[in-house]
C-alpha cells in the first residue's frame, strides 16, 4: 500500500524480479543490476518504467538515464540506515529528478515529515498507516531550521524577509 | 528459599518509569529481588520467551536472564552490574 | 546569549507536542521499543541502570540564569534534587520516569531549553570555549557559529539518521585550546588568513572512544560566508559512505582513516563543488544578526591590581588560593574569569545539587552580567566578575560547597558516571575519582597541574584518552581493572595518552597513581608540569616505577 498524494491508495506498479519476464506495455520497476544489463532493451520499450535503486549506489552514476524512469524507489533497509535520504536530496536537488519518488523498505511515521523534506512523494506503508493516521505526521512540525528539496522556507532567511 | 547454589532470575526495567524489575510470576513483575522467582535453566528460558510474547503494551522494556546466588537466604545476582541494579549504587 | 524569536519557540512547542505524542503512543503499544529507542535518544532520552536518564543540551555551555534554576526545578520536582554536568556541557539527570518527560520537556521550553539531539546517530550539542567573550586571545566570540550550526543541525532531515553520532567543537583561540577541537568529528578554528580575513580553519576526523584520533585538517581557511555549505558537504559524504555494519567504525574519524585526508578532502571538495551552496551562504547581515545576541556586556575597564585588592589578598591565604587557581585574567581590566570548582573532596566529579544551581543562578545575576558556563572538565564558569567582587563572591562560594580551590589540579578529576549509574559502563568510575580526590589533596599544591580523566568503559566519556593521566575502567573476569595512560592532553597540544601496561586492581589504583606522581615530583626540572616531564624522560620510568616492583604495597614516598 502507498501514502501518496495525501491519500492511502494500491500499489499499480509491478516490481519485476530479475528473472522475470518483462511484458511488453507492463508498468514495471527493475532492479539496478538489471537495468545495467538490459538498458537498452529497457530503453525502447513503450511503457513507464521505474527504478529500484540500492541505497549503497550512487545516483550522479546514473546520469542524464534518471528522466527515464516515471518512479525511482529507494530502499531504508532498516528506518536507521539514512543514506537513501542523501539519494533523495541528490535526485530532486543535483540532478533535477521530476519523476515520483518513493520511499520503500522500514518506513515508520516518525520518519516520514523527514522523508518527505527531502524530495519522496510516495511513501511505501503497512495496515499500520491507516490504523495510526500516519497522514498526521506530516503536519506536527511546520518550522524548519535549514533548506531541502520541499521548497519550503527555513528560519533564517523568514526572519531576514520579515525584518 | 533456603537453597543455595546459582540460579536464573528473568529482569528488565519497567516501561514507565525505568525502574529495575524481578519477574514474580506470571503477570508480576517486582522492583525487589527479594521477591524474583528463581528458575532452572529450562524454565527461565521459558519463561523469558512467555514475558517477550506478551501483547503490548508490554510493561517491561527489554527483560533478559541473569544468573545470581543465594547467600544467607539473599538472593544475590551474580555480576556486579547486576548487584548495582538491584541495590542501588555504590556512592 | 541567544533569545529565542517566535520561530525558535514554535519549533520548540511542536517538537514538544510531536514528542508527547510520542510518548502516548509507547505507552499504549502502537510502537514498539525498537521504534520508539531512536524517537527518544533525539529526545536525549537513555534507559540506564536504575531510572531513564534525560540528558538537558545546554548549547555550548552558556546558561542564563533562569536556566539554571529550571535545572534546579527539575532536579527538586522530578528527579532526587541533583544534577550532573559532563564532559560535553549538557546537564543529566538520572531518576526520571518516561511518563513524566513529555511535562519536563514543556516545562524546559518554557526557558528555551531542551533535549533535542543530545543523543541519538544524529548532531549532538556543539560546544565552544567557555570563556567566549571574556577572553583576550580569542580572534572573535565562537558563540554566533555555535548557534547558526545549532539552528541548522536541528531535525535536519537528511541527516537524522547518520550511521553514528556526530559532534561539532569551535574555538578561536586556536592558540589556547579551551573547547577540545582536534578530538571532535568537526572541529572548527577562528582563524584570520594572510589577507586579514576571519573564517574558520576546518579539522575533521578526531574523537575518542574505543579508537581515538586527533583530527586532520580538511581546510586551511574557509570563510564564513560558507560553513553550513561546507558542513553539509562533509556531512552528505560521512552520511553516504560511513559504515553502518559495525556500530564501533562508523564514527567518521574511521572513514577518513580508510580513506586518508587526502582523499575525503577530494570527496568534500567535489561535493561542494557540485552542490548549490549559495542555498546555504550566510550573509554578512545573517551574522551580524547573530552576533549581536552576543555582544559583550559594557563592563567599565578598572585597576588590574590595587593596593586594597593586594591587602586582601596578603591578609587571607585561603583566599589568594581560590584567587590564584580559580580566576583567570579577563579581556578587560579590572575583571575576572572565575571557575566554581564541582570537585570538592571525595564527592562525585561535576554533580551540582539544585540548592547550589539556585545559588550559582543568583551568582550570575549579581555578580557575571547574568552569564554562566560550563566546561568540558565539569566545571561551572562565571566569566565576567569584576575583581572588586571577588572577596564576597568567594564567601558565597565556601558554604555551598562550591568553593574548592583546586582547578587544574590533581583533584580536579573528570569522570564520567561509570558502572553505579550508566548501562554501557563496564566498571565504576566514581569511586576511583572519590578516593584518589581524597587521598590527594594534602599534596595539590606540591604536585601542580595535573588532568587526571576516568572513563568507566571505552566509550570514554570521561575523556580518559586526553588525561594527563588517563584511567580506563575494564573487566577482568568479572572483576574491575583499571588501565592507565599518560601523556594525554586535550588542547592545542592535542595528544592521545600511551598505555603504560597492564590493567591494574581497583585496590592497587591509589597506590599506582602515588607512584606515577612519585616518578613526576622526582624527575622534573623547575617549572615542569606533569606533561613536560612525561614528554622529556617517556614512558619508561613510570612503567618501572609501576610494573618493576608490583609486590610493594607501602607508598613510595615516606609517610
Amino acid at each position: 500500500m502507498l501514502l501518496e498524494a495525501g491519500e492511502f491508495r494500491a500499489d499499480r506498479w509491478r516490481h519485476l524480479g530479475d528473472d522475470e519476464a518483462l511484458a511488453d506495455g507492463e508498468t514495471v520497476t527493475v532492479s539496478h543490476a538489471r537495468w545495467l544489463r538490459e538498458r537498452a532493451a529497457l530503453i525502447g520499450r513503450n511503457a513507464a518504467l521505474g527504478l529500484r535503486l540500492p541505497n549503497d549506489v550512487s545516483p550522479v552514476t546514473l546520469g542524464e538515464d534518471i528522466h527515464r524512469f516515471a518512479l525511482i524507489v529507494l530502499n531504508f533497509p532498516r528506518f536507521t540506515d539514512g543514506r537513501a535520504y542523501s539519494q533523495a536530496r541528490l535526485l530532486r536537488g543535483r540532478l533535477g529528478y521530476r519523476g515520483s519518488l518513493r520511499a520503500a523498505g522500514n518506513v515508520l511515521r516518525d520518519q516520514l515529515l523527514f522523508m518527505r523534506r527531502c524530495g519522496f512523494d510516495a511513501f511505501e506503508v503497512g495496515e499500520r498507516a491507516v490504523a495510526e493516521n500516519w497522514l498526521a505526521a506530516f503536519d506536527e512540525v511546520d518550522v524548519f531550521f535549514q533548506p531541502a528539496e520541499d521548497q519550503l522556507p527555513w528560519v533564517l532567511r523568514q526572519r531576514r524577509a520579515v525584518a | 528459599m533456603g537453597q543455595s547454589g546459582p540460579v536464573r532470575l528473568v529482569t528488565g526495567n519497567r516501561l514507565r518509569d525505568g525502574v529495575p524489575v524481578y519477574y514474580a510470576g506470571p503477570g508480576r513483575w517486582s522492583p525487589a529481588i527479594a521477591d524474583a522467582r528463581l528458575l532452572a535453566e529450562d524454565a527461565a528460558a521459558a519463561a523469558l520467551a512467555a514475558v517477550e510474547a506478551d501483547p503490548l503494551p508490554r510493561p517491561v522494556v527489554a527483560p533478559y536472564l541473569i544468573d545470581a546466588e543465594i547467600k544467607s537466604d539473599r538472593i544475590r545476582p551474580a555480576s556486579l552490574r547486576e548487584r548495582i541494579r538491584a541495590f542501588g549504587p555504590t556512592v | 546569549m541567544y533569545r529565542y524569536d517566535a520561530y525558535d519557540q514554535r519549533f520548540l512547542e511542536e517538537r514538544v507536542a510531536q514528542y508527547r505524542d510520542q510518548v502516548r503512543r509507547r505507552l499504549a503499544g502502537q510502537l514498539s521499543e525498537e521504534e520508539f529507542k531512536p524517537l527518544r535518544l533525539m529526545n536525549g532520552l537513555y534507559l540506564q541502570l536504575h531510572a531513564y536518564m534525560l540528558r538537558v543540551a545546554i548549547p555550548y555551555g552558556t546558561l542564563a540564569p533562569e536556566q539554571m534554576r529550571m535545572l534546579a526545578h527539575v532536579a527538586r520536582r522530578y528527579d532526587r534534587g541533583w544534577g550532573h554536568f559532563t564532559t560535553r556541557t549538557n546537564c543529566q539527570f538520572n531518576w526520571i520516569k518516561l511518563e513524566e518527560t513529555p511535562d519536563i520537556l514543556a516545562d524546559l521550553a518554557t526557558v528555551q531549553l531542551h533535549a533535542i539531539q543530545t543523543s541519538g546517530n544524529s548532531f549532538r550539542n556543539t560546544t565552544a570555549d567557555p570563556w567566549a567573550g571574556a577572553a583576550a586571545d580569542e580572534i572573535e566570540d565562537p558563540r554566533p557559529y555555535c548557534e547558526i550550526i545549532r539552528q541548522w543541525s536541528t531535525l535536519h532531515p537528511e541527516f537524522s539518521f547518520l550511521p553514528r553520532k556526530f559532534k561539532i567543537a569551535v574555538s578561536a583561540a586556536k592558540a589556547a585550546d579551551r573547547a577540545a577541537v582536534k578530538v571532535h568529528d568537526i572541529g572548527l578554528y577562528i582563524v584570520r588568513n594572510e589577507a586579514g580575513e576571519v573564517g574558520f580553519e576546518v579539522l575533521v576526523g578526531g574523537g575518542l572512544g574505543r579508537t581515538p584520533v586527533i583530527g586532520a585538517t580538511l581546510r586551511d581557511f574557509l570563510p564564513k560566508r560558507h560553513l553550513l555549505s561546507y558542513l553539509e558537504a562533509i556531512l552528505r559524504v560521512y552520511n553516504q559512505h560511513g559504515r553502518r555494519d559495525n556500530l564501533y567504525k562508523s564514527r567518521i574519524k574511521i572513514l577518513v582513516q580508510h580513506l586518508g585526508i587526502a582523499r575525503m578532502r577530494e570527496a568534500v571538495e567535489a561535493e561542494w563543488a557540485a552542490m548549490d551552496n549559495a542555498a546555504l551562504a550566510l550573509s554578512d547581515e545573517t551574522i551580524a544578526d547573530f552576533a549581536r545576541h552576543f555582544a559583550p556586556p559594557d563592563l567599565p575597564p578598572a585597576a588590574e591590581a590595587d593596593a586594597a585588592f593586594e591587602a586582601v589578598l596578603a591578609g587571607n591565604k585561603q583566599f589568594a588560593r581560590w584567587v590564584e587557581h580559580n580566576t583567570a585574567r579577563h579581556k578587560v581590566p579590572g575583571h575576572a574569569i572565575v571557575t566554581l570548582s564541582l570537585k570538592p573532596y571525595g564527592r562525585p566529579p561535576g554533580d551540582c545539587t539544585a540548592e547550589q544551581m539556585d545559588l550559582v543562578a543568583d551568582l550570575a545575576d549579581e555578580y557575571s552580567q547574568g552569564e554562566i558556563r560550563l566546561t568540558h572538565e565539569q566545571n561551572i564558569v562565571l566569566p565576567h566578575v569584576r575583581r572588586s567582587d571577588l572577596w564576597a563572591l568567594w564567601h558565597r562560594l565556601e558554604p555551598a560547597g562550591l568553593g574548592t580551590s583546586n582547578i587544574g589540579l590533581v583533584t580536579d578529576i573528570i569522570a564520567c558516571p561509570g558502572l553505579d549509574y550508566c548501562s554501557l559502563a563496564t566498571a565504576r568510575s566514581i569511586p576511583i575519582a572519590e578516593r584518589l580526590s581524597r587521598h590527594l589533596a594534602a599534596r595539590e599544591d606540591e604536585i601542580g597541574e595535573l588532568k587526571i580523566k576516568i572513563s568507566g568503559c571505552i566509550n570514554a566519556c570521561g575523556h580518559h584518552h586526553v588525561g594527563h593521566i588517563g584511567i580506563l575502567g575494564v573487566d577482568k573476569n568479572g572483576e574491575e581493572f583499571y588501565q592507565i595512560t599518560l601523556g594525554g592532553s586535550a588542547d592545542q597540544d592535542a595528544a592521545l595518552g600511551a598505555i603504560i601496561g597492564p590493567a591494574v586492581s581497583s585496590a592497587e589504583v591509589t597506590n599506582a597513581i602515588d607512584q606515577l606522581i612519585e616518578v613526576y615530583l622526582s624527575q622534573r626540572a623547575a617549572g615542569e608540569r606533569f606533561n613536560d616531564t612525561y614528554r622529556r624522560i617517556g614512558a619508561a620510568p613510570f612503567k618501572a616505577a609501576l610494573y618493576a616492583a608490583r609486590p610493594a604495597r607501602e607508598p613510595a614516598y615516606a609517610a
